[in-house]
């Protein structure tokens, strides 16, 4: 394949996001000989860290620093990679909130295809890639053929390409000079930290934690009389906050907080990637659904396919019986 | 201020198993339930708590078939002032792009100072509302959780990122803003509200209305197709206890003890 393959690493106080380990496996999928370069903006020498420990993975690092690239925000940042990116590049992107708010715009700047959310790749055929997504919240996939003779932008499930040693002794290629102006009609203010809760679902090594599936908001005690019987902590998916029923603290997921309890148990959650992407250190999960279809018992250990409302309350009452 | 907001007829994943058909073309779209995607009708109510506040009007529109009228008509007795059909043969198949070049063209003939799109609907991809702005040169901002609307040309935004963390920038008008769940509590719409804008009239446009070229939608115009649906192997997969509910019961207790669930 002759088109250049990129890759734009994400970092954070001068550390390179995992994505970036990720990212030149998945474009090994698609060119395996191909020389894989990356693109690091930012500013300062916390930009200077990230590209030399970019350069033992990448065989090339281009550096774009600039004072406005403190801070990522995309609308700068799809400014700077149109001014930098040959045409028909293949740019590969993680599917963060990052990646979500540059790459559908970054396609149609460089007039090249998007491919989403992507987590599997099969291979090329002439200039045509073939990808695996996902549809309708993981219950079904779908194989993608996208026409990548113009190019193309391919956001990344995080965790769907796992990293491997990939090393190299790269060079640093100072592109800031290309980058351009830097400015952009959306100005980035402040980050404001998410709102700290009553109660920290992080420090329990027992989760009961409820999904959609539970339909009521009344119907959170069946979980709460659980979570005090064996003497767990309740936490939920986000559709449960979004409702107002419980406090965002006890969101887990992506867009809520990371834990890694011992035990899991979840009650009408079907699985989601967001949600699974905060559910860390391998714990045993329980997954009770109705569903015999939901994505959640790809993952779970142990699988109860009834209806929760009925099932949780007989459940609570043995282990009390028991007690 | 002019708002438009774009929405989309998805099958309700909550009301629904979604099962592959026989030769894995589609879905099995029989029995399915659809309703306004979950995202969008976060972005109809923001737009009309915004219209409310400082004046102007709501238009909700789509991309789709003759049944799209349905999701319309529903937020339009959420409130919002109108509503637009973009339906056309040759739409069908369209990619992402395609999808934005059909919007685009139905923008380019309003003037609209706020034009928003729920995150992401019913195939992932969140890829409408930026490739939109894109094409419009419109500054963009995905998955909005806050909106402050000023005196002047910009408006301060939040964007929901990783950890429930919040950024705020201050974005210049017209913009595109992706509306993430969460940004309100979106209002109940009750039969009698469906029955008042029941006979309301919903223009309807075409391909050649838009002059949108026939090459740039639909299935011709698409670099991205997807090919098939597909279950994918189970790989190891949940064990899934069998039995009565009770045995089920004791099994699962017996586990829960051994891996310290229970204390
Ligand atoms: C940028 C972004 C960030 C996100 N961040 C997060 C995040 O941090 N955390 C998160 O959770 N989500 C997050 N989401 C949302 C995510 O995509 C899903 O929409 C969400 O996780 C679904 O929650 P759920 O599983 O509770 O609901 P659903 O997907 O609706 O699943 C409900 C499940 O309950 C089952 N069920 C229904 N009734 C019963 C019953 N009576 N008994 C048993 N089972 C029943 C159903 O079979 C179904 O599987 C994010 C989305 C985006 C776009």
């Amino acid at each position: 394949m002759t088109q250049p393959i990129f890759a734009y690493i994400a970092h954070k106080n001068g550390v390179a996001d995992d994505s970036a380990l990720e990212l030149i496996v998945a474009a090994k999928k698609i060119d395996p000989s191909a020389s894989v370069t990356a693109i690091v903006c930012g500013n300062g020498a916390e930009l200077d860290s990230v590209c030399t420990a970019m350069s033992a993975v990448y065989p090339d690092v281009w550096k774009v620093s600039n004072p406005a690239l403190a801070y990522p925000n995309a609308e700068v940042i799809r400014g700077v990679l149109v001014n930098l990116l040959p045409a028909s590049a293949v740019t590969l992107v993680p599917h963060d909130t990052f990646g979500m708010d540059l790459s559908p715009g970054l396609s149609i700047k460089l007039n090249a295809a998007f491919v989403s959310d992507v987590v599997g790749i099969e291979g090329v055929d002439g200039a045509v890639l073939k990808a695996v997504r996902q549809e309708f919240g993981g219950q079904v996939s779908t194989h993608i053929h996208c026409d990548m003779a113009s190019g193309v932008v391919l956001n990344i499930r995080s965790g769907a390409f796992l990293a491997d040693d990939s090393k190299a002794s790269g060079a640093v290629t100072d592109k800031s000079g290309q980058a351009g102006d830097c400015k952009a009609k959306r100005r980035f203010i402040e980050v404001v930290a998410a709102e700290v809760g009553d109660v920290d679902i992080t420090k329990s090594d027992v989760l009961v934690s409820v999904g959609r599936g539970i339909e009521e908001q009344d119907n959170i005690a069946i979980a709460q009389e659980l979570a005090d019987t064996i003497g767990a902590v309740v936490s939920c998916s986000r559709p449960i906050v979004d409702a107002k029923w419980l406090e965002k603290a006890r969101q887990v997921g992506t867009s809520g907080k990371t834990v890694k309890p011992k035990v899991y148990i979840a009650l009408g959650i079907s699985g989601s990637f967001q949600h699974l992407g905060g559910l860390k250190g391998n714990p045993f999960i329980v997954a009770i659904n109705k569903n015999p279809k939901a994505p959640i018992f790809q993952v779970a250990d142990i699988g109860v396919v009834l209806d929760l409302l009925e099932f949780v309350p007989e459940l609570t009452e043995k282990i009390k019986e028991m007690k | 201020m002019e708002i438009l907001v774009c929405v989309k007829r998805v099958p309700d994943t909550a009301e629904n198993e979604i099962v592959v058909n026989g030769k894995g073309t589609d879905i099995e779209r029989g029995d399915l339930v659809y309703s306004v995607n979950e995202w969008d009708n976060y972005a109809v109510e923001e737009a009309i708590q915004i219209r409310d506040r400082v004046g102007g009007t709501v238009t909700v529109v789509t991309v789709g078939d003759g049944d799209s009228e349905e999701i319309l008509r529903r937020e339009m007795a959420m409130g919002a002032d109108k509503g637009i059909l973009l339906s056309d043969d040759a739409f069908n198949g369209s990619d992402g792009k395609g999808v934005a070049t059909i919007l685009k063209s139905e923008i380019a003939k309003g003037k609209y100072d706020l034009i928003l799109t729920g995150a992401q609907a019913d195939d992932g991809a969140a890829q409408v509302g930026g490739m939109l702005a894109a094409m419009l040169d419109m500054p963009y901002a995905s998955l909005v959780n806050k909106i402050e609307t000023g005196s002047g040309n910009t408006i301060k935004i939040g964007r929901e990122i990783e950890g429930g963390n919040q950024e705020m920038s201050e974005i210049d008008l017209p913009c595109v803003l992706s509306i993430q769940t969460g940004i309100n509590e979106p209002r109940y719409v009750g039969i009698r509200g469906i029955r008042k804008v029941a006979s309301v009239e919903i223009p309807v446009h075409g391909a050649g209305d838009l002059g949108v070229a026939a090459g740039s939608v639909g299935a011709a115009g698409a670099k991205v197709k997807r090919v098939d649906y597909f279950i994918p192997p189970a790989g190891e997969g949940a064990e899934i206890l069998e039995g009565s509910s009770d045995e089920i019961a004791e099994k699962l207790i017996e586990l829960l003890k051994s891996k310290g669930g229970i204390k």
